[in-house]
C-alpha cells in the first residue's frame, strides 16, 4: 500500500489515543509537583450548591483554572470576590474528561489577611517580650520522673496520640491527663495539684490552625501554668509564640514525649547500680565489725570472712535478689542477738541483771544463757 | 513518696554507707530502709500500662478526673 503523505510510520499503528496522552501528561505532572503556594488574583469564582468553588487565578500574563472542594472551602470563609489577591496552596493536575490543566486548591488566604495576621503576631510578640515571658531566667528544668503529665491540645486528634504512645512505652508508671481547648485546658490543669509537667500542642495534623499557638491569650495562659511546660506545635519551618513561652520547645509531639519522661529501662539500670552499692556499703560495714570481733577468736574470724565473701559474691549478682539481703541475715555471719524471755532485744548493760536467764538468737535457732556477772 | 524522692533518698543512704563512719546498728537500719526504697521504686516502675485520663469541671467548680479509653 502506498502512503500518500510519505510518512515513515503508519498512523494507524503508532498514533496514541487522546486518553493515553492526557493520562501520561497527568501522571507526569502529578509526579513532579508537591502542593505549592501560589500568589495570584481571583477571577470568576463560582460557588456550587455542593459547596465546591471554581475560579481562575491570574497574573498579568496568564491564568489557570482552579477547583476547591467543599471540604476545604468551609475553612476559607467567604468566596473571594473578583480581583482579590490571594495565596493558594494547590497541586497542579489535569482534568481527565476535558484534558484541561488546573489547580486543585486546599487552602486560600487573601494576601491582605496575611499582612494583618503578621502585624498582630508582631504586636503580641512585643507585648509578651515586654512582660518578660520569653526570658531565659523563667525557664524551669523538666522533672525527670513525672508521675502525672498533662497534655493540652487545640483539638482532639492523632498527633497527641503519639505523645501517649511514646510516654506509655518509656514511662508507663505515669498518668496522662488529656485536655482539649487550649486556654480553658491550661487553666484547668494548673488547678490539678498532681500535675508535674504540661505538654501543649496541636491535636491533629497540618490543617489545624497554627494561629492559636500565636495568640496572646494562649501564651499568657501557658506562662501562668505553675509546672514546667513543653511546647510541641510541630511545625518545622515556623516557631510559634508558645515555643518561646514554654520552658522547652519540641519539634514534634513524639519528641516532646521523649523530653517529658525518662526511659524506664535506664532508671531500672540506675536502681540496680544503687542496689549493688547498697549491698557493697553494708558489706564494708560488716568487714569493719569483723576486724574488731576477730580479737575474740579465730573461729569467729573465719566465720566472718566466709560471711564477707558470701556477701561480696551476693553483691555482685544483686539486682533482683536484693530482698534476700534482709538485715536478719547478719545472724548468718556469726552475730548473736541476746533477747529476754519475752523476746525483747537486750542492748544495754542495764538489761542484764546478775543471774538472769536470757536467750542468744543465732542463725539456726537460739541458745539458753545466763548472766554470770554484769 | 515519688520515684524521684525514693531515688534521692537511696543515693543518700548509699553515700552514707560508703563513707564508712556509720555505726553498725545505724548501717543496718540504713540498709533496711534502702532495700525498702529499692523495692518501692521497682514496684512503681513495674506498672505495665500508662493511665490516660481527662479533667472535667463540674457545675460546682470542682474538678473531676475521669478515665479515657486507650
Amino acid at each position: 500500500m502506498t502512503n500518500p503523505l510519505q510518512l515513515s510510520f503508519d498512523p494507524a499503528d503508532d498514533a496514541w489515543s487522546v486518553t493515553k496522552l492526557v493520562t501520561s501528561v497527568k501522571r507526569l505532572i502529578e509526579a513532579e509537583f508537591v502542593p505549592v503556594w501560589i500568589r495570584g488574583e481571583v477571577v470568576g469564582c463560582k460557588v456550587w450548591s455542593s459547596g465546591h468553588w471554581y475560579f481562575s487565578l491570574r497574573d498579568r500574563i496568564t491564568q489557570v483554572r482552579c477547583t476547591m472542594w467543599s471540604r476545604y472551602t468551609y475553612q476559607a470563609g467567604k468566596p473571594p470576590e473578583d480581583g482579590t489577591e490571594v495565596f493558594v496552596l494547590a497541586r497542579p493536575g489535569i482534568y481527565d474528561s476535558k484534558g484541561e490543566f488546573h489547580l486543585s486548591v486546599t487552602r486560600l488566604i487573601p494576601t491582605a489577611a496575611v499582612g494583618a495576621a503578621q502585624k498582630e503576631l508582631e504586636r503580641v510578640k512585643e507585648a509578651l517580650r515586654k512582660d518578660g515571658l520569653f526570658d531565659e531566667a523563667r525557664k524551669r528544668p523538666i522533672p525527670p520522673f513525672a508521675s502525672t503529665v498533662a497534655v493540652v491540645t487545640s483539638t482532639a486528634g492523632a498527633a497527641m496520640r503519639d505523645v501517649i504512645t511514646v510516654v506509655g512505652k518509656r514511662w508507663p508508671c505515669c498518668r496522662i491527663l488529656v485536655v482539649n481547648a487550649l486556654v480553658r485546658a491550661l487553666k484547668l490543669v494548673t488547678r490539678v495539684p498532681e500535675v508535674e509537667l504540661c505538654i501543649v500542642g496541636r491535636g491533629g495534623g497540618g490543617r489545624d490552625d497554627l494561629n492559636a499557638f500565636n495568640s496572646e491569650a494562649v501564651c499568657r495562659a501557658l506562662a501562668a501554668v505553675k509546672v514546667p511546660t513543653i511546647s510541641a506545635v510541630g511545625h518545622e519551618t515556623d516557631i510559634s509564640l508558645t515555643d518561646l513561652v514554654a520552658d522547652l520547645r519540641a519539634p514534634t509531639p513524639s519528641a516532646a514525649a521523649e523530653m517529658a519522661v525518662s526511659d524506664r529501662r535506664e532508671v531500672l539500670r540506675q536502681i540496680d547500680d544503687l542496689g549493688a552499692r547498697l549491698a557493697g556499703g553494708l558489706s564494708s560495714r560488716t568487714r569493719l565489725g569483723a576486724v574488731r570481733l576477730a580479737r575474740t577468736g579465730d573461729r569467729l574470724q573465719a566465720a566472718m570472712d566466709r560471711a564477707i565473701r558470701r556477701e561480696r559474691h551476693r553483691a555482685d549478682r544483686l539486682g533482683a535478689q536484693l530482698d534476700a539481703l534482709s538485715p536478719l541475715r547478719i545472724l548468718d555471719r556469726g552475730y548473736a542477738v541476746p533477747v529476754d524471755p519475752d523476746g525483747r532485744v537486750l542492748k544495754r548493760l542495764a538489761d542484764f541483771a546478775p543471774g538472769a536467764p536470757f536467750r542468744l538468737r543465732i542463725a539456726d535457732g537460739d541458745v539458753a544463757a545466763r548472766v554470770e556477772q554484769s | 513518696m515519688s520515684i524521684a524522692q525514693d531515688l534521692n533518698r537511696l543515693e543518700e543512704i548509699v553515700r552514707k554507707l560508703e563513707s564508712e563512719d556509720v555505726e553498725l546498728d545505724a548501717a543496718l537500719a540504713l540498709f533496711e530502709e534502702g532495700v525498702a526504697r529499692l523495692r518501692a521504686a521497682r514496684e512503681r516502675l513495674g506498672t505495665a500500662e500508662v493511665k490516660v485520663q481527662t479533667v472535667l469541671e463540674e457545675a460546682s467548680g470542682d474538678l473531676r478526673l475521669t478515665d479515657l479509653d486507650g
